[in-house]
């Protein structure tokens, strides 16, 4: 933690609280500190630095030293509306500084222009409430720009034809290909598609402070200990932390937003590591909590005012919620791959981004990247030709020979919004602090399933075009278990069908603003995190410039 | 394939779409079941049992050794991984106690069920150990069967001890198990902290992507 930090008492109003320090809120309190504002980050987790970042599975993956805790914090999960729901584990974020950007794989490509106006492009769906983004791809490209700048991600502008315009190259090269790269990227060609360096969150070149990647060979799940993977905490909470204007408060479990008689937030009310209360008093709100804690803190917030919940006039809060579609395709080879060493993706492909609906009969689009998100662990359980034994000879011999033979090839896609996937407070279900647990409510769009295996099918002929021994995948299944957490306070032009404006200020609280995941309008193609950075930026601006003008605080 | 074992695979992963990865990723919760992992990653590897007593390490041994077996490579038994587990059972697994208590009885009366005049797995040949994990084993055709009416403790005890076991014989070594990364040089792990390319075959000699991408632009055209 940085001596620059600022300690401010909870009774000091500063300019603004922000609600949670990922990829969003890491974003929005380096730019709102910078640009003069007293901000205090209110972070649910511990914070954690790379000392920490191990590469210790047991205490990392299975007991969540990084993640939500199932038995702390569970979740409950129904297919639709009516049923009851039931406990089972139905989302993984980052909970700990810096949030779910501290252990992804950090794929970083740029929404499209489609993913901004497919509603009047296509036309209405059935089954969907797909509807057009406030603000175009255009409003967005100075701020995509930006993240790859001031974060630091690694590319090659111009490398896929079908990438949206952009405004400046990327700051440094690509990584280094890999095996998996190199296959996906020749048979790709082979099939006449137009595979390319991937863009990755992680440092192909050194900054100050920060590590260029040095291949150790875990991104997904864990956190990075060189500073190289460009996590908010990595790229931005150090920052904000050095203008002395923005102190970061862990362990602080936010549950309500304070209202006064006349409708305004005047704060956030949260329990400290000793689970005593405290509201720290602020003249601005940001909620930047992630797709699924953001609408459970506004539901949670429901007061006389807002009995159904806190900017929730629309009744839309929780609602839209989109996980992306998609899956894996995973084949094995006859030389070592080693595919366990370094990053997960090298090339992706994007020739798919925009399908013809009529052509294919189903809405949506994908990208498709060579990858290995395995540990030898995980490899051991999750990685093996499903007819394998699980136990003996033959199972110790597909281990020894696929660990370095295998790679997979996912396939991401687009979740059209549906209402009834939401976020609720499941009405019988505690956490460990007695407020009502998340209730996970999903069935995916037909559409989202065709396309799916529409996908799996082009997986399928690259691994083929590429000379796979062996390749294989599972049949796409419905959902129940989520960590692209998005659409659930979407924003949009009229109150009534949205949560916040384009100004991520929520049509009914003036001082409340949200900026995550769940500003989200559409799914794009499966990878958000790069687009919720660009939307913290883009928010940071406009609330100071509403902030300047004297229009937020109270 | 048989059908019902790849629908149960399926179910077994639970979930597909993007979160599929984080399903391999994120194990399954016996794993994950309790609160000291600092000492379980810190405590050095010893030869001393700490939850088993002899005769019952001597036989989670046995057991691991069929789960994993040695061959001519290293297999559980080289790996240590019954000092894992019981380091796991006193600190990251706490919540497994029970399983292992009430399991390995019930494995032994099963033993003396099968084979007249045995009662440890230890004493049986390896034909007749695997003869008796497949009857515990509810997706192998034995286990299917259900020529035994099991307890659902002991069918929670083999998946629980496999899992385990695989932990034991792939974790880095650093974190307390797969004895001098015995399991890793089984499965072509190379013990490193970090890598450099190439990494692999197929990325010896590549060209560069602009390189590459003229080229076989230049085959393609030919075609």
């Amino acid at each position: 933690m940085s001596p620059d930090q600022p300690k401010y008492k909870t009774s000091d109003e500063v300019d603004f609280v922000i609600i949670g320090s990922g990829a969003a809120g890491g974003v929005l309190a380096k730019e709102l500190s910078t640009n003069g504002f007293r901000v205090v980050v209110l972070e649910q987790g511990p914070y954690l630095t790379e000392a920490d970042f191990t590469h210790n599975e047991i205490e990392i993956l299975a007991m969540d030293k990084l993640t939500n805790h199932p038995k702390l914090q569970p979740n409950t999960f129904r297919k639709t509306a009516g049923e009851k729901a039931k406990p089972q584990r139905a989302i993984v974020y980052g909970r700990c500084v810096g949030g779910t950007s501290v252990h992804f794989t950090a794929n970083f490509w740029r929404f499209h222009e489609i993913d901004f106006i497919e509603r009047s492009k296509v036309g209405t769906i059935p089954g969907s409430t797909l509807v057009d983004w406030p603000i175009s791809y255009s409003d967005l490209e100075p701020y995509y720009t930006k993240v790859e700048w001031e974060i630091g991600v690694s590319g090659l502008a111009g490398a896929s034809p079908f990438d949206p315009p952009r405004s400046k190259p990327y700051p440094m090269p690509p990584l280094p290909v890999k095996s998996s790269g190199v296959l996906f990227e020749r048979a790709a060609r082979k099939l006449g598609w137009h595979p390319y360096p991937a863009p990755m969150a992680i440092l192909s070149q050194a900054r100050p402070g920060r590590s260029a990647c040095v291949q150790c060979g875990y991104c997904l799940g864990f956190g990075c200990e060189v500073g190289a993977k460009s996590s908010s905490l990595a790229a931005a909470i150090r920052v904000a932390e050095k203008t002395g204007r923005c102190e970061i408060r862990p362990n602080s479990y936010v549950h309500k937003i304070e209202l006064d008689a006349k409708g305004r937030a005047v704060g956030a009310v949260y329990f400290d590591e000793r689970r005593n209360t405290h509201l720290q008093k602020a003249k601005a709100v940001v909620v930047c909590a992630n797709g699924a804690e953001t609408p459970r803190l506004l539901l949670l917030s429901a007061n006389k005012q807002f009995p159904d919940g806190l900017a929730n006039s629309s009744g839309l809060v929780g609602k839209n919620l989109m996980f992306n579609s998609g899956g894996t395709v995973t084949g094995v080879y006859e030389h070592p791959l080693n595919d366990y060493k370094g990053y997960c993706v090298s090339r992706v492909l994007h020739d798919f981004y925009e399908l013809d609906h009529e052509k294919v009969g189903f809405y949506g689009g994908g990208g498709l990247d060579a990858r290995y998100d395995f540990t030898a662990i995980s490899f051991a359980f999750g990685g093996i030709p499903p007819e394998t034994p699980r136990w003996g000879k033959d199972f110790k011999a597909a281990l020894a020979n696929n660990f370095t033979r295998t790679m997979e090839i996912f396939c991401h896609g687009t979740s059209l919004p549906v209402e009834n996937n939401s976020f609720s407070l499941d009405p019988d279900l505690k956490d460990a602090w007695g407020l009502p647990a998340l209730r996970l409510t999903y069935k995916d769009h037909p559409d989202d399933l065709k396309l799916a295996s529409w996908l799996f099918e082009r997986a399928h002929a690259i691994h083929e075009a590429a000379g796979a021994v062996k390749k294989w995948s599972f049949p796409p299944q419905e959902q129940q278990f989520g960590v692209h957490l998005l659409g659930t306070c979407r924003m949009g032009k009229d109150a009534k069908t949205s949560v916040i404006n384009a100004d991520h200020r929520t049509h009914d609280v003036k001082n409340l603003f949200l900026c995550d995941g769940s500003s989200l309008v559409t799914s794009g193609r499966g990878q958000p995190t790069m687009t919720i950075m660009a939307l913290a930026f883009r928010a940071a601006d406009r609330i100071t410039m509403l902030a300047k003008r004297g229009e937020v605080g109270a | 394939m048989n059908d019902s074992v790849s629908r149960r695979r399926f179910l077994s992963r639970g979930v597909t779409g993007l979160s599929a990865a984080w399903a391999s990723a994120h194990w399954p919760a016996l794993l994950a079941a309790a609160t000291h992992a600092h000492q379980a990653a810190k405590s050095p590897a010893s030869s001393k049992f700490g939850f088993f007593t002899l005769e019952e390490a001597k036989e989670i041994d046995a057991i691991t050794s069929r789960i994993i077996p040695t061959d001519d490579t290293p297999g559980a038994h080289e790996a240590g991984v019954v000092y894992f587990i019981d380091r796991g059972l006193t600190t990251f697994g706490v919540d497994d106690q029970k399983t292992y208590r009430e399991g390995l009885p019930g494995l032994q009366s099963r033993v003396a069920e099968m084979f007249q005049g045995k009662s440890r797995f230890s004493e049986l040949t390896p034909e007749q150990q695997d003869e008796v994990l497949n009857s515990f084993d509810e997706q192998s055709p034995q286990g299917r069967q259900r020529r035994f009416r099991t307890s659902a403790g002991a069918q929670n005890f083999f998946e629980t001890l496999r899992q385990h076991t695989i932990a034991g014989f792939l974790i880095d070594p650093d974190y307390g198990g797969n004895r001098d990364a015995a399991g890793w040089k089984v499965i072509g792990r190379e013990r490193e902290h970090m890598f450099q390319p190439p990494f692999g075959y197929y990325d010896k000699g590549y060209p560069g992507w602009e390189v590459a991408a003229k080229v076989e632009a230049k085959e393609a055209e030919k075609k």
